[in-house]
C-alpha cells in the first residue's frame, strides 16, 4: 500500500517540478539565495524511483555544500524517491556567471552587493547596495564567508559585503 | 605500498591540510579584525583543497577508507607534506611569508595540472586556482608591506625569511612518485624563483644566497612540528574513534 503510494508519487513528477522543488532550498550562509539561484544544480536524472542530482561546489571548504547535500535528500525522500543519489561535479568550475539575474536582484535587496564583472578583483567602487553610491572602498578581500569581500560606502558610511567574481 | 597516483595525491592533500592547521591557529588572535578573518577564510580553503584530494584518495583506495581515515588516523611517518607547510605559525612575518611562497608554487603547479590527464587532478585544479589567486595576492601585498614599513617589521621579515628559506628548496625536489604529476618541476622552479625574486625586491628585501635545504617531507621523515599538530589534530578521533557532531 506504501509502495503503491510512492510510486505514485514519483511517477508524477518531472525534472521542471523537481527543480521548482530544489529552488526552495536556501543557501544556509546567504538565505536570501537558493541552490538554483547559484546555478549549483547542473543535472537531474531519473529513473523510476531513482533520482541523482548533480551539484557543483561553489567554494572549495564551503561548510554549506554538506548541509545543501542534506537538504537536497530530505526534499526529495519527501516525494518518494527510493534511492537518492548526490553526485558532486568539480568540472566545469562553478563560476559566478551561473548565478542568475533574478538571483542577483535577491542578493541585492538582501544588502550583498552582487557580482560585477567590472571588479573582478576586489577594487574600491563597488556600487553600496544601500544607497547605491560608488563612491565605496575595499575594507578587505576576505569576508564573513569565502565568498565575500568586505566593503564600506564613503557616502552612506554604511559596511556592506560584496560577492566576489569566481 | 600505495601508487604514485595516490602517493602524489597524499603529498598535495597533506601539504594542504597542514597549512591548513597552521594558520587556524591565528582564529581569533589575528592582529586586526579583517586580517584574523582572511587568514581563516585562506585556512578554510586550504581545507576545502585538502578534501578534495583526501575524497580523492578515499575512493581509489576503497574498502571503507574515508577521507578522515586518511587525516585522523595515519601517523607521522606516513604524511608526505612539505616540511614547510608543518612549521610553527610564529609571528604575522613567518604566516604572510610561508602563505606567500606556498600559495606561489601552488599557482605554478596547479596551473601545470590544469593539463593533466587525470580529468580530476585537473578538475580541482581549476576549482582550486581562482582561490589560489587571492592567497598569492593577499600574501604578497603583506610580504611587501611588511618589508616596506617600519624597522622593526623589516626585522621581523627578515628573521622570517632566514627561517623559512632553507624549507623551501623542497618543493622543487621531486619524489619518485612525483612523475605522476607529468610537470617539469625544474621550469616552475624558474619561474617560482623569479616571482618571488621580483617581490622581495619591492619588500626592500634581500633575495637569500644558497643554503642548505631540508628535505625529507614528501618521504614521511619530518621535523619535530609535524607530531605537535598531529598530537592536536588527531585528539578526539584517537580517544573517541568514529565520533561525529
Amino acid at each position: 500500500m506504501v509502495t503503491g503510494e510512492q510510486n505514485m508519487t514519483v511517477h508524477a513528477v518531472n525534472k521542471e517540478l523537481i527543480l521548482s522543488f530544489l529552488g526552495n532550498i536556501m543557501d544556509p550562509e546567504i538565505p536570501a539565495l537558493s541552490i538554483t539561484d547559484l546555478g549549483m544544480v547542473r543535472d537531474i536524472h531519473m529513473e523510476g524511483e531513482v533520482i541523482e542530482v548533480s551539484i557543483t561546489p561553489t567554494y572549495n571548504g564551503c561548510p554549506a555544500t554538506d548541509m545543501i547535500a542534506t537538504q537536497i535528500r530530505m526534499m526529495l525522500s519527501t516525494l518518494g524517491f527510493a534511492k537518492i543519489l548526490i553526485r558532486q561535479v568539480l568540472s566545469p568550475a562553478w563560476t559566478t556567471d551561473w548565478m542568475s539575474e533574478e538571483g542577483k536582484r535577491k542578493l541585492q535587496q538582501y544588502g550583498i552587493a552582487p557580482p560585477d564583472k567590472r571588479f573582478s578583483i576586489p577594487e574600491d567602487g563597488v556600487e553600496c547596495p544601500h544607497c547605491h553610491s560608488a563612491h565605496t572602498r575595499l575594507v578587505s578581500a576576505f569576508g564573513s564567508t569565502s565568498c565575500k569581500a568586505l566593503y564600506q560606502c564613503n557616502d552612506c558610511q554604511e559596511p556592506f559585503d560584496y560577492f566576489k567574481c569566481h | 605500498m600505495y601508487t604514485p597516483q595516490v602517493n602524489y595525491l597524499l603529498y598535495l592533500a597533506d601539504s594542504h591540510l597542514m597549512l591548513s592547521h597552521r594558520n587556524s591557529e591565528w582564529c581569533g588572535h589575528g592582529p586586526v579584525l579583517e586580517q584574523d578573518i582572511a587568514i581563516t577564510n585562506i585556512s578554510l580553503d586550504l581545507l576545502g583543497q585538502a578534501r578534495n584530494y583526501y575524497q580523492y584518495v578515499a575512493e581509489l583506495l576503497g574498502e571503507g577508507t574515508t577521507e578522515d581515515h586518511l587525516a585522523y588516523f595515519r601517523t607521522e611517518r606516513e604524511f608526505r607534506n612539505l616540511l614547510l607547510t608543518e612549521q610553527v605559525r610564529g609571528d604575522w612575518a613567518v604566516t604572510v611569508l610561508r602563505q606567500y611562497f606556498f600559495s606561489s608554487f601552488q599557482q605554478l603547479l596547479q596551473q601545470e595540472l590544469l593539463e593533466h590527464s587525470d580529468e580530476r587532478i585537473a578538475a580541482i585544479a581549476a576549482k582550486s586556482l581562482k582561490e589560489i589567486t587571492y592567497h598569492v595576492r593577499w600574501s604578497r601585498e603583506w610580504v611587501i608591506r611588511l618589508g616596506e614599513g617600519t624597522e622593526e617589521s623589516q626585522e621581523r621579515m627578515m628573521k622570517a625569511l632566514e627561517l623559512l628559506w632553507p624549507y623551501t628548496g623542497e618543493c622543487f625536489v621531486p619524489a619518485d612518485f612525483e612523475a605522476y604529476a607529468q610537470v617539469d618541476v625544474s621550469a616552475i622552479e624558474k619561474k617560482w624563483t623569479e616571482a618571488v625574486q621580483q617581490t622581495l625586491e619591492e619588500a626592500s628585501l634581500p633575495f637569500p644566497p644558497k643554503t642548505f635545504q631540508h628535505l625529507g617531507g614528501k618521504s614521511g621523515i619530518h621535523t619535530e612540528q609535524l607530531g605537535y599538530i598531529l598530537t592536536e589534530l588527531q585528539y578526539v578521533q584517537r580517544a573517541y574513534p568514529g565520533n561525529e557532531w
